[in-house]
């Protein structure tokens, strides 16, 4: 029996201990009505090496294309010590550190966690995870709600290049406490806000400002926070880990900070995996701390006056405050959270800056070489980290389909979410997003640009 | 600074400026282009340690950890069971991981056949009609389900209906998540033999309940017996039925959700099959849902579309499902763990799913016998154990002092994971113990003896267990402090 280790004596044993004559009469307390004798549907077992045969076809089958999509998780290399320790078992099959003495190493890897985050985002406090950077960004709202109540407000205002899925699951997460979430007005020049455009009367509970945005352009992150501050807002940054090893940290953005900051951790050490696991992170100011939901692990002394850690301002949480909790979540991403500190551990300051130049240098490279083919040119106006909005002469989507069948995946089709966007943000038909990080080659490169000119000298009736 | 502690150090104390792991980095000598207003002045507080000192670090913070591939790890509601590295191995092939989650579906037809097949067999599993994988841990599998049975009776205009219903004795994420969807949460007590209270849920429910949320078998160790009045009073009323999944291991292929009445049920991948639980997740929490909630189902869900006898497969996304609850991660969910649950469920297959919960069951009722045998008092001593069970030291702590802290700590120094402390909270000094099916009963011996040491020495010899552990890598911990003299990264204190 698979995973099971019971032999025949051992089971007799066992139910002559409970007094019962058969495994099943253990049952007996379920309406016989309800009991089933068999499942339908799910397959009859197959051994490990069958198994393994099926998953070795099945993952073959979706080949290993070369890869220019970013639009929000990232292909990075990732050393070969983070997942050979993170799968470690001590690591890989422990649970929440509920019992301090005994998850001494989960608890001190995530306070290390908690510190380097705060040095990245430049502020006081880091949560242990959250799911991903979407619902980090519903959980922020959330949090600056309950934060801010003096704002009286349950309106969330969105940068332009806050990422479009980030703001769908927000709402489905946060709406049904009546959250609002709006786009500010877009300056098509640049991607960034229309400050000429914008409601000088509003008064929201909280500004999302995305930088690098979703678009993969650089903004004046000082002049919105300090816009928003100036109308009691709150300042909830999105910012990507790698990036910040270069640009100025959430909590230095305009006169007083950003008050939390969050986002997406994949980039980190956590492999692109189909979306998933991956782990939102989010820091905040000191006096939020309170509101901060999910686990904080805490540096103390034991009896004997040494020093150890714990999980800490518990009373926050849902299985202390049931119906009053700052937050359901329970269950967070714990392992992707142990990968990104040995990740970031190996990288140092130097490392990540490094990977973080490389990557905003091969994407630069990328576009210069897409905007010599004629039909191509750039989108917006602006400094770019490590994505570049491109627009062609003609949709997307064929263009993409004929890269794919070269094996490479030539980016991100914006037009897909456009219809989302609103009127505001103009015309972004015919836009692609690309992104090449450190682990594109000069050669990959090449190859992608010239696939492109040869398919784009197609005239657009026939690629059509 | 001791020996131990300095050898336990944090990065950051053993950090040097200028030292690296060069190997790991891009060699990229040149200044950026980027303006300079954008570029921060300061430079981040990153350890700057050699890749063998990060090797041997987490590998000795590994070594502090309790693990269920290192100890019996009897932690009640949480399915502690064997990980089989099968399943890790195979999810970590590169196709699967090196897939770009916006990829074509030209290039994810291997992914998706088996998140679809995923689909297929955990709505076999559960008796409902369709399935989302998307939720990225039973608290937002709870999340959606509340949120689907919201927008259910939305959609036929009853507003009102905004009481979610919720026995005394359920997870703490229960009433967490209703609050969190806009709901009011009405507890139900539970009776004296660990049922639900009837009498108390026919005056509970009217116009404004929305649904109940159960766990069945319940929080307690036991099957709610009255689940089938259970379900035709709150149908009555006209509320929905919401399944919390955290004890599914107990009933896999014995009785089905969907015939109890069930119209939503969230799954905990990470306990009924198999996925890790990494220290704190990541998680997974797919949702099933029966005929009258499919169109709210979060997405994307995997569609089938069989051309030629050829099966193609795809997402259904918001334009496909207008009706969904939305979104709720920034792909499709925790692809890897889901992998991980595929293969688990195959290897495991149509007949294994009825053996974990006969197991898995044998094994709780073994062991709630011979913990009785052996002295210790049961909260619900008539009746069977589900897969897990609860005990009680309210009669220990009184006459001498044994606290279930006390024995969970004392358990820690005999190299057994703690179970569940003070949860559920309606039984005091309780433990809830769930051993699951992986365990052999030479383990389960070997824990019932640790368990009879304890208790002997404390009621027999007087000993105090309040200092315990003593052979951990720290001892009790001072939480008040922790709380108060906030410590939370490293250099700075508040």
């Amino acid at each position: 029996m698979p995973f099971i280790p019971h032999t025949e004596e051992d089971t007799a044993e066992m139910l002559a201990a409970i007094g019962a004559e058969r495994i099943e009469d253990l049952f007996d307390e379920i309406p016989a009505e309800l009991r089933i004798d068999s499942l339908e549907r799910v397959p009859k077992a197959l051994n490990e090496m069958e198994v393994s045969r099926l998953m070795h076809r099945r993952a073959q089958r979706d080949g290993a294309p070369s890869c220019f999509i970013g639009a929000g998780a990232y292909e990075h290399h990732i050393p070969a010590a983070v997942w050979e320790i993170a799968t470690r078992g001590e690591f890989y099959s422990a649970y929440t550190p509920y019992q301090a003495e005994a998850s001494q190493g989960t608890l001190q890897t995530i306070y290390e966690y908690q510190t380097m985050m705060c040095e990245l985002t430049g502020l006081d406090v880091s949560n242990a995870s959250l799911y991903d950077g979407a619902s980090a960004v519903a959980e922020a709202a959330l949090m600056a709600v309950r934060s801010n109540r003096k704002a009286g407000s349950r309106k969330v205002l969105l940068a332009p290049g806050v990422n479009p899925t980030y703001r769908k699951v927000a709402r489905a997460i946060a709406g049904n406490q009546g959250l609002e979430f709006e786009y500010l007005p877009m300056d098509t020049a640049d991607g960034g806000v229309d400050f000429e455009r914008l409601d000088q009367d509003t008064a929201p509970v909280a500004v999302v400002v995305q930088q690098p945005s979703f678009f993969g352009t650089l903004a004046d992150v000082d002049r919105l926070t300090d816009w928003a501050h100036d109308r009691g807002a709150f300042v909830v940054a999105v910012v990507n880990p790698t990036s910040l090893a270069l640009l100025k940290a959430p909590g230095h953005w305009g006169e007083a900070g950003a008050d939390i900051a969050c986002g997406e951790g994949q980039p980190l050490g956590v492999p692109l995996s189909s979306g998933g696991p991956y782990f939102g992170f989010m820091t905040c100011k000191q006096q939020h701390v309170r509101q901060m939901p999910g686990r904080i692990v805490g540096r103390t002394t034991d009896l004997d006056g040494n020093t150890g850690y714990a999980l800490t301002l518990q009373a926050r949480e849902q299985h202390i405050r049931r119906t009053k909790a700052t937050s359901n979540i329970c269950t967070n991403q714990g392992l992707m959270v142990t990968a990104a500190t040995i990740y970031l551990s190996l990288l140092g300051a130097d490392g990540l800056a490094a990977v973080a130049k490389a990557s905003h240098r091969n994407t630069a490279r990328l576009a210069r070489g897409l905007c010599g083919i004629a039909g191509v040119e750039p989108v917006f106006d602006a400094p770019h980290f490590h994505e570049f909005a491109l627009r062609l002469d003609r949709p997307v989507a064929p263009v993409l389909e004929m890269l794919a069948a070269r094996d490479i995946l030539g980016g991100y089709d914006l037009s897909i979410e456009y219809p989302e966007f609103g009127p505001e943000l103009g015309n972004l038909g015919h836009v692609l997003l690309v992104c090449a990080t450190e682990t594109k080659t000069d050669a990959d490169i090449e190859a992608y640009v010239t696939a492109m000119r040869e398919i784009l000298e197609t005239p657009v009736a026939q690629s059509a | 600074m001791n020996v131990q502690e300095k050898l336990d150090s944090t990065l950051f104390e053993q950090s040097r400026r200028g030292r690296r792991a060069f190997a790991q980095a891009p060699d990229v000598t040149e200044a950026t282009d980027l303006p300079q207003a954008l570029l921060r002045r300061d430079r981040p507080g990153l350890p700057e340690v050699s890749e063998l000192q990060v090797v041997r670090h987490f590998t000795r913070l590994s070594q502090k950890n309790f693990s269920i591939d290192t100890h019996f790890y009897p932690l009640g509601s949480c399915t502690m069971k064997y990980n089989p590295r099968a399943c890790n191995t195979l999810a970590s092939l590169p196709g699967f991981t090196g897939r770009h989650p916006l990829g074509p579906l030209s290039h994810a037809q291997g992914f998706l056949s088996c998140m679809w097949e995923l689909q297929e067999m955990l709505k076999d599993v559960t008796g409902m009609q369709g399935v989302s994988l998307t939720p990225m841990a039973g608290a937002q599998g709870e999340l959606a389900g509340v949120a689907m049975i919201r927008a259910y009776h939305d959609s036929r205009g009853d507003h009102e209906r905004r009481e979610i219903l919720v026995p005394d004795a359920a997870h703490g994420t229960n009433p967490a998540t209703a609050n969190m969807c806009g709901c009011k949460v009405r507890e139900l007590p539970t009776t004296a033999e660990g049922d639900v209270d009837i009498e108390a849920l026919k005056a509970a429910v009217g116009e404004h309940t929305a649904g109940i949320m159960l766990t069945n078998p319940s929080t307690l160790g036991v099957f709610e017996r009255d689940i089938i009045a259970v379900d035709r009073i709150v149908r009555d009323a006209g509320g929905l039925l919401y399944y919390d999944g955290a004890n599914l291991n107990a009933i896999l292929g014995k009785v089905l959700p969907g015939d109890m009445g069930f119209d939503v049920i969230h799954m905990n991948l990470h306990k009924t099959f198999s996925t890790p639980h990494g220290g704190g997740g990541p998680g997974s929490g797919a949702v099933g849902v029966g005929e009258r909630l499919l169109p709210f189902l979060p997405t994307p869900v995997v569609s089938r579309t069989l051309r030629d006898g050829e099966a193609h497969y795809g997402w259904l996304t918001e334009r496909d499902l207008p009706q969904s609850i939305g979104r709720l991660s920034g792909f499709m969910g925790n692809a890897g763990v889901l992998l991980r649950a595929y293969v688990y469920m195959r290897m495991v297959g149509r007949e294994g799913m009825r053996r974990i919960a006969e197991y898995a069951t044998l094994n709780a009722n073994y062991l709630q016998a011979r913990l009785q045998d052996a002295g210790f008092e049961l909260a619900f001593p008539n009746r069977r154990a589900s897969h897990e069970f609860v005990v009680t030291l309210k009669r220990e702590a009184r006459e001498f002092e044994l606290t279930a802290m006390d024995v969970a700590k004392a358990l820690l120094d005999r190299g057994y994971h703690a179970p569940t402390t003070y949860f559920p909270l309606l039984v005091p000094e309780c433990l809830l113990i769930e051993p699951t099916e992986t365990e052999s009963k030479q383990t389960l011996d070997g824990f019932v003896d640790a368990m009879i040491d304890i208790l002997s020495q404390a009621r027999d010899r007087g000993a105090s267990f309040k200092e315990a552990p003593h052979s951990m890598p720290v001892r009790r911990l001072d939480d008040v402090k922790a709380a108060r003299e906030l410590d939370v990264r490293f250099g700075k204190t508040a």
